[in-house]
């Protein structure tokens, strides 16, 4: 009863066209849509409060400022019927305020039961969605008005799953599932960011969320699926920003110094490392340097490498494919 | 005052370095504590002016206007204004500074009950922060100050020195806390009952309480981490089988509380500043005593809040929404006391005053947007983001530091025994208040925007409002050089204060200016409560 008022009658009543969203992102979602109800009813319960406390505060400060040094002031130690108000009172707005948070949040964490699941994974430093034919993509692409189901998960740090036009938000912790779930209502992009602190390029982890028609959908899941036929060299290419090597190794950006770019690497003679040594740039180099990252650090990018290991992350096919790209940047 | 060799005030009792570096007198403790925090403060704000100015542009990756080279160094940076501003100036901030020198005063003692013990905290804080400012040459510190596993496992950054720097400055906490609760049960003057006591030492009582009970757990969960990142015992790390949601409930069980350490005292300031300048007996001295010892309590129950999205249960996050929104009540009752202390009162605009309406206009910003985020489905589009950041700005620093600012001026011809200049005090407010709000207003919106905290670098339309946040934080810093050279001039030219130049009601003005050695000439009797203004 109290979820059917607060949602359907009190939210357009007290609420009305109140907009608190003019500074919010695109409302994308029906929760979207409650969860800046219940802020807007917030920011003017806070307006209110904040205009009797500093108002009040104000007005005191003006009316009773000194006027001599003699003045006699008034002894009013304490009033218990009004301090009782004034506990209560608050007492009330704020329990009222936390039912319908709750409210919105049960619905947050409920799944659908018929939802598209896709896995995601946040890894150091980008999101890779996993989609059920086997398709990844780094773009998370879903259809419109279809309930999605996010699972989420990490092999590195803990990271966070952040939608601002759903205003849903997951942390992606290592060691364990989590997951969250949507449904988009309008077609568009949307940003995606990782909201918890996960090192170097913790402000780079940033994709789209790309809402499609269904017809789109199918079509773009069906397209992606073909790409492991790819020759090696395109494939590898799509890999590399899949498998997230992109995040750090731009062909070509002077001044960017996240990891070593992979221009004209290959064949290097006296590549030349952190402790001193110099190595040849050739297939096992490169296939030790992605397996463990560790073993040889370029010099400049020292003594630790940021990159971590993709041991046991890549399969043969592959690490192949991502060589012969790394090999075909000229 | 000098006229025999007990009556001399504590400054010149003794000379040399040596004087001051093996004091037990808690008054030169107090001033060792505001030498070095003072340098502390200057550290953590450079880290802040550097973070701002990197945010002032976006599209780091393109090196344009950057002012960090990289996302590790901001990061960095990120980390040790953090590290430093929480572990080194807040928290030691007003009960190391002003309780130490005000809280015997103020109940009419000699001093602390340990005065040894004291000396050591000072020493303890002085072994951890050097040790803290030795990092940044041992390869420094990248996690934040939060230390979130398994991060802080897997960096190859001193995250061990700066863990070991966080439990060595622990204990001086402790002992502080100790030393507080001992001082008051133990050495009150005669007729000086619990409900005489100034609301300042309540606060200073509650703050106590919370450093003693709390703080050993930031030691244990440091001491865990260690094992983890040392010994390889697995806790933590989940490729050790262990749990990093963990950490966050372990951490949290101390820094939730530490917030009411850091703010708990700057409410004992602002209810001796309300009243002094009013003129007036502060209004629900009974309720603001006990609120006090309830927020305490209930400060313990509250840490899941800062996890809503961390992976713990639904039924978790509901019950520590709950319990939340029930500490929003006292702190709801101390904002209504202090503005109904001030009707019919006969208010004196001096620059504390100023600095304890900064805070109630501060506080009442950052306790509203506190409510917000205690509530779950907000919070979820919250957490993490600048609006964050913003609330505990304007909690922090609008509201501790104001109350720091405003005590300091309050207390600074007792402490020294000279007068700063007011107009001067009145601009340093003037700059700090606005400069706060330009930088820190701007947050609330970029978060409801989206924009997630410790990103070295955003996307296009976070950029206006990230500028007018970098311009505001080059008006604080105006802000506060203005106050350093007010105290400094004060300190070097200040004319001689009297003994209570504020007409204050409460012990501490009883007495010369500095304070002589053993505080009082004769122990002193008390027969009222503290705020008899008539």
């Amino acid at each position: 009863m109290l979820s059917w008022i607060i949602k359907n009658q009190l939210a357009e009543v007290l609420i009305g066209r109140a907009n608190a969203q003019s500074f919010m992102p695109t409302q994308a979602s029906e929760i979207a849509k409650s969860v800046d109800s219940l802020y807007s009813f917030l920011l003017i319960i806070s307006l209110i409060a904040c205009v009797i406390v500093i108002g009040g505060m104000i007005y005191f400060a003006y009316k009773y400022r000194r006027r001599s040094a003699n003045d006699k002031t008034a002894y009013i130690s304490h009033d218990t019927r009004l301090e009782i108000l004034w506990s209560v009172i608050p007492l009330v707005i704020f329990l009222f305020v936390f039912a319908w948070g709750w409210i919105i949040y049960h619905d947050m964490r409920t799944m659908p039961k018929e939802a598209l699941e896709i896995q995601v994974i946040g890894r150091q430093w980008a999101w890779v969605a996993e989609y059920k034919n086997g398709v990844q993509s780094n773009v998370l692409v879903v259809p419109v008005k279809r309930d999605i189901r996010l699972v989420l998960s990490s092999p590195d740090v803990i990271h966070s799953f952040y939608v601002p036009s759903f205003r849903i938000k997951q942390d992606v912790v290592p060691g364990r599932y989590t997951s969250l779930w949507f449904r988009a209502e309008v077609m568009g992009e949307f940003h995606v960011f990782c909201a918890e602190f996960c090192g170097t390029s913790h402000s780079g982890m940033i994709t789209k969320l790309r809402v499609v028609s269904q017809t789109d959908f199918d079509k773009w899941l069906i397209e992606e699926a073909d790409s492991s036929l790819l020759p090696p060299v395109e494939y590898g290419k799509k890999l590399f920003t899949t498998k997230t090597c992109a995040s750090c190794h731009f062909e070509d950006q002077p001044g960017v110094k996240i990891g070593p770019t992979m221009k004209g690497l290959f064949g290097l003679e006296n590549h030349e490392m952190v402790d001193g040594t110099t190595v040849t740039a050739d297939e096992n180099y490169l296939r030790e340097s992605i397996l463990a990252s560790q073993a040889k650090v370029v010099k400049g990018f020292g003594p630790r490498s940021a990159m971590p290991a993709f041991q046991g992350q890549l399969s043969e096919k592959e690490l192949s494919a991502i060589i012969e790209y790394i090999k075909s940047i000229k | 005052m000098a006229h025999a060799g007990h009556d001399v005030d504590y400054i010149h009792a003794e000379k040399g370095l040596k004087s001051w570096l093996l004091t037990l007198d808690h008054k030169r403790i107090g001033i060792l504590y505001f030498v070095t925090v003072m340098f502390f403060f200057l550290c953590g704000g450079i880290a802040a002016l550097l973070l701002r100015g990197e945010l002032f542009s976006y599209n780091a990756q393109a090196n344009v206007g950057e002012i960090l080279k990289n996302g590790d160094i901001y990061n960095q940076v990120m980390t040790y204004h953090g590290a430093i501003m929480v572990f080194m100036v807040i928290i030691p901030g007003i009960p190391a500074i002003l309780g130490n020198f005000f809280l015997p005063l103020m109940i009419g003692a000699k001093d602390v009950a340990f005065p040894k013990l004291n000396l050591l905290s000072w020493y303890c804080l002085m072994a951890g922060a050097a040790l803290a400012i030795l990092t940044m040459f041992t390869g420094r510190v990248d996690t934040g100050w939060t230390f979130y596993t398994p991060y802080s496992i897997q960096t190859g950054t001193a995250v061990s020195m700066m863990v070991v720097a966080a439990f060595i400055m622990g204990m001086s906490s402790i002992l502080t806390g100790l030393n507080f609760i001992v001082t008051v049960h133990k050495l009150r003057a005669p007729g000086m009952t619990m409900h005489r006591m100034p609301l300042f030492v309540w606060a200073l009582y509650s703050t106590a309480i919370i450093q003693v009970l709390a703080t050993p757990v930031l030691a244990i969960t440091l001491l865990l981490l260690m094992m983890e990142r040392v010994l390889g015992v697995g806790i933590f790390d989940p490729k050790l089988g262990g749990d990093p949601v963990l950490f966050q409930h372990f951490f949290w069980f101390y820094s939730h509380p530490a917030v009411y350490i850091m703010i708990l005292p700057a409410m004992g300031i602002i209810s001796e500043l309300i009243t002094t300048y009013s003129k007036k007996v502060i209004f629900g001295y009974t309720a603001i005593a006990y609120s006090s010892l309830g927020i305490a309590a209930v400060s313990f129950f509250v840490w899941g809040h800062h996890m809503y999205v961390s992976g713990q249960s639904e039924l978790a996050g509901t019950v520590f929404s709950f319990l939340t929104m029930l500490v929003g009540v006292p702190t709801a009752i101390k904002m209504f006391n202090w503005v109904a202390t001030m009707y019919k009162g006969s208010i004196e605009f001096r620059s504390p005053m100023l600095y304890a309406m900064g805070f109630l206009f501060l506080f009442a910003i950052g306790g509203v947007t506190g409510i917000m985020l205690a509530t779950l489905a907000v919070d979820v589009h919250f957490h993490d983001t600048y609006f964050v950041v913003a609330h505990f700005h304007y909690v922090m620093v609008g509201g501790t530091l104001m109350a720091i600012m405003g005590g300091f001026f309050h207390w600074f011809p007792k402490m020294f025994g000279k007068m700063y200049n007011e107009a001067g005090a009145r601009w340093s407010f003037v700059f700090i208040f606005v400069g706060f709000n330009v930088t820190f207003f701007p947050q609330f919106i970029l978060g409801g925007m989206g924009m997630p905290r410790r990103y070295f670098d955003y996307i296009a339309a976070y950029q206006p409002l990230n500028r007018i946040s970098t311009v505001g934080s080059w008006l604080i810093l105006t802000g506060f050089l203005i106050g350093l050279y007010v105290i400094i001039q004060g300190l070097r030219k200040g004319a001689k204060a009297p003994p209570n130049p504020w007409g204050s009601t409460t012990l501490e003005w009883q007495t010369a200016s500095p304070p002589i050695v053993h505080n009082f000439d004769h122990e002193p009797v008390v027969t009222a409560g503290p705020y008899e203004y008539k």
